[in-house]
């Protein structure tokens, strides 16, 4: 719950300027970028996103770094079944082929 | 060294362990708390204390959320289940946690509705899919999850979702500092800071320790590496008679914070008078609850809630091990009665607890150890 999972921004939902879709290998989610309101990431931004939540924009290097954090954690398997968890409601957005 | 096989770059770890070992006094014994326990994990994770000079000593902060709820907010929370009109809904990692009359999960077992979500923007999200239900969301968490429940709350007072509630039992982690350092048989020479807890609430919140404690902090990644840069950096404000907050995990941690989480927090909570925590006792000011504005999202104001306080189970030594008087092993149900398969504690259930990151890898090694020179 506290590690944050990093993601890149796909697009931004139309119809909804708080959601983006993200990529977190692989698996697309929407995410709210609400709390990053003051500097809104674009497509193809890297963040990193804590419960559902973007909340900080960086760098792909650090992104890596992160996703590389987790795995040695052993958490990695853990985030993509969080972010496999996110939007429920979203009935078109599960497992959407890249 | 086994677990040094798994370091991407086990050169450059030895190369860091050998500077803190170049840096300690060895005539001096010194006490480090890491604030996060995220930072726990790690450090059992990977062994570190194997890198490390004996005369360092970590000891482990109160940064689980999960772990420093005191019991009878769990049981407050889990009464309100008993309505059928109510879909409970947390964190998976709040699920397993014991409360007088069982976990989430067991109260599931018994006919409550009882749902895991990742966010509580789900919670929210099953709200409005089911409008003649009402959702509550068991909020915890430092100021790291506590932005995205005030966002939650906002979104649902702008689109008027009355079925809607969180019970909020989100914590703020300068207080819970302060507090250890406080009780009188705490001595600390200096912190390992919480990383993602920061890239909230920024570093200068810290500063506060450094004047006033004369003590360093350092806010640190989560990697082998990130954790001894850590210390080194620690080591080298010891040695010039420094104490001031640094920075090291800047590839993630702003100076400043992220001013919109922190604009949406105060709009939604404000501080409670004081909160009770487990193991450390009612600290003032140190969690946040829901504003006026939004009773009506408030299961608290919404709600009768009884209002619980338990003692914990009379042998666990929970508290001891939270404000870090004892190591996890040094409980007397730790391994016994007290497993991962049937925590008696919530240290042992949460992967930040000390009691479970304990479990699983130092014990884990014992037990090879043990194999491996039977064999
Ligand atoms: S072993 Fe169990 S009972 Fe003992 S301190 Fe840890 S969680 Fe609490």
């Amino acid at each position: 719950m506290c590690l944050a999972i990093p993601g890149k921004i796909i697009e931004l939902v139309a119809g909804n300027p708080n959601l983006g879709t993200v990529d977190v290998v692989g698996v697309r989610r929407k995410v709210d970028l609400g709390l990053l309101k003051d500097e809104m990431p674009k497509p193809g931004d890297w963040v990193l996103i804590h419960v559902g939540f973007a909340m900080s924009k960086i760098s792909e290097e650090d992104a890596q770094e992160q996703m590389r954090t987790l795995a040695m954690l052993g958490e990695a398997d853990q985030a993509m079944q969080e972010v496999r968890g996110y939007g429920m409601d979203d009935a078109d957005g599960h497992e959407k082929p890249n | 060294m086994r677990f040094v096989d798994e370091f991407r770059d086990p050169e450059i770890i030895t190369k860091a362990a050998a500077e803190v070992h170049r840096l300690v006094d060895p005539g001096r014994h010194y006490r480090f708390m890491e604030v996060c326990g995220g930072h726990t994990h790690a450090i059992y994770r990977f062994g570190l204390k194997d890198l490390l000079p004996e005369n360092i000593e970590l000891i482990h902060g109160p940064g689980c959320p999960v772990c420093v709820l005191p019991m009878g907010r769990i049981d407050d929370g889990l009464s309100l289940c008993q309505d059928s009109n109510v879909i409970f809904t947390a964190f998976g990692d709040m699920m397993r946690v014991p409360g007088t009359h069982g976990s989430p999960l067991e109260h599931k077992a018994r006919g409550a509705d009882v749902r895991i979500v990742y966010s509580p923007s789900d919670a929210l999200n099953l709200a409005r899919a089911n409008p003649d239900r009402h959702v509550m969301f068991f909020a915890i968490g430092f100021e790291t999850t506590a932005p995205s429940t005030a966002l939650t709350l906002l979104r649902a007072r702008v689109e008027g979702i009355k079925n809607f509630s969180v019970f909020c039992n989100h914590v703020t982690i300068i207080p819970a500092i302060r507090a250890i350092l406080d009780s009188p048989d705490m001595r600390l020479d200096a912190f390992i800071g919480p990383g993602h807890v920061s890239t909230v609430i920024g570093c200068r919140p810290y500063e506060w320790i450094c004047r006033n404690e004369n003590k360093p902090i350092v806010v640190s990644g989560f990697e082998p590496l990130d954790m001894l840069q850590s210390i080194v950096m620690i080591l080298r404000q010891l040695n010039a008679g420094e104490a001031k907050v640094e920075n090291q995990y800047k590839r993630v941690v702003p100076w400043e914070g992220n001013r919109a989480a922190l604009r949406a927090m105060a709009e939604v909570f404000q501080l409670r008078p004081y909160f009770e925590w487990r193991g450390l006792g009612f600290i003032s000011q140190s969690a946040l609850r829901i504003r006026d504005e939004f009773a009506e999202w408030d299961a608290e104001q919404r709600f009768q809630v009884p209002g619980v306080r338990v003692t914990d189970p009379r042998a666990a030594q929970c508290g001891e091990v939270l404000k870090g008087v004892l190591k996890p092993h040094q409980c007397k149900l730790f391994g016994r009665e007290c497993t991962p398969e049937h925590p008696i504690g919530a240290l042992m259930v949460s992967t930040e607890g000390s009691c479970a990151a304990y479990h699983s890898y130092e014990h884990r090694k014992q037990l090879l150890t043990n194999i491996q020179t039977a064999a």
